[in-house]
């Protein structure tokens, strides 16, 4: 009985590592995937240059009931989609006390349209009502995890500071906005502002990759 | 008696032809099949000049993301408006050469927007005379298939799964032409 045990136990390991993803490529990889801010935790204050010249931080907002900090720019097809959704989630939420504070954390040189002064023409074409920082030093991104544009992290301002509630896409189409199913950013919002528990913490949506 | 008689050779050759037409068509069979291509559901088929570009939503696609044979996969994920991923192209077009004798099989999985993709999609196909399958997928629902690809996948493009029946990986960064054919020659071994 025990040797059939062993043989059961050694064969499932066998089996397990036939199977196993083999990660041939890690020491290649420069990029930190999964690293950053889970659900749950506290974001840390960060302080960055508006559009507007002026310098915006994190603890401005503490007297709000929560920030949709979204990491976005001016050149990815899917945060072009996304602008005009991302400027009625303003609309409609900055009066209940959620704004949204849009990051553009592309290295200019890399895509010459997320420049500074592109970032301007960009808000004053499309009309956003929120500040659009410029991560220029690209050190505010990577703490938030950020790997895409455009890519959302909605924050509670609690006791503890301003705690991750939901990380992920908008909705769940990024093609066409007339045919959302489901509002995964309005949903974590509308539960926050009730105190219920966000039944969606995290999705997944593809976008473009930050430029570094 | 004579008629019987008749009726038996008939026979016989009918089977002969049968049976040889099988050995044939089975001899062809596994020249064709050094690479296995299993025929998968399609929306629909878009033309880039001779070139055919299936849509698939996920559950068409899934079907190629998993093989009992001995192919080697490399799926590159990735769209015309992504510049890392039309940069890094090249190297998976001269892998696809380079292996086209080997049990290797490229596909280059568009994430262009489906209403884009006879204007952008196809021209950049015919443009850049791509040789690799080129499968352009069409399915909204992001966040239900990206982690069927891979568990610890944001999202973000380029992304490249390489696998075989054994062996299975999943890397969400660019390529250079070496590092992409080590793997590959890792996964193979």
């Amino acid at each position: 009985m025990r040797v059939l045990k062993v043989l059961c136990f050694v064969s499932v390991i066998v089996f397990a590592l036939a199977f196993a993803p083999v990660h041939l490529n890690q020491s290649d990889s420069g990029k930190l995937v999964g690293g950053g801010y889970q659900i749950g935790d506290t974001a840390e204050d960060f302080k960055l240059k508006n559009i507007d010249g002026k310098y915006i931080s994190l603890s401005d907002y503490s007297d709000k009931k929560g920030v949709m900090v979204i990491f976005t720019c001016n050149s990815c097809p899917f945060a072009k989609a996304y602008e005009d959704r991302i400027i009625a989630l303003d609309k409609k939420y900055a009066g209940k006390g959620v704004p949204v504070v849009a990051i553009n954390p592309n290295n200019p040189d890399v895509k010459s349209e997320d420049s500074f002064d592109m970032m301007k023409v960009k808000a004053k074409e499309k009309g956003y009502t929120f500040p659009y920082l410029f991560d220029e030093s690209q050190t505010v991104y990577p703490k938030f995890g950020a790997t895409k544009t455009p890519h959302v992290f909605l924050l509670e301002n609690t006791t503890k500071g301003a705690v991750v509630r939901y990380i992920g896409a908008i909705d769940d189409n990024a093609f066409d906005a007339t045919a959302v199913k489901v509002k995964y950013l309005e949903d974590a919002v509308d539960s926050m502002l009730k105190g219920d528990e966000i039944k969606t913490k995290s999705t997944k949506a593809i976008g473009c990759t930050i430029k570094v | 008696m004579n008629r019987e008689n008749y009726f038996t050779k008939t026979i016989v050759i009918i089977t002969f032809c049968a049976l040889f037409i099988t050995i044939s068509c089975t001899e062809t069979v596994s020249k064709s099949a050094k690479v296995e291509k299993n025929t998968v559901q399609a929306q629909k088929v878009l033309k880039a000049g001779k070139k055919e570009i299936p849509v698939m939503n996920f559950d068409q696609l899934n079907k190629l993301l998993y093989t009992t044979n001995d192919t080697t996969y490399v799926v590159n994920f990735w769209a015309t408006w992504c510049a890392p991923c039309v940069k890094e192209l090249p190297h998976f077009e001269k892998l696809g050469q380079a292996y086209v004798d080997k049990k290797v099989r490229v596909l280059l999985v568009s994430l262009d927007f489906p209403k884009k993709a006879e204007s952008q999609l196809v021209p950049y196909v015919i443009k850049n005379k791509i040789e690799n399958e080129v499968i352009l997928l069409d399915d909204p629902d992001m966040n239900t298939w990206i982690p069927k690809v891979a568990e610890d996948w944001s999202g973000a493009i380029p992304a490249t799964l390489i696998f075989n029946k054994g062996k299975r990986s999943f890397f969400e960064e660019t390529f250079t032409y070496e590092a992409l054919e080590e793997t590959l020659i890792k996964t193979m071994n």
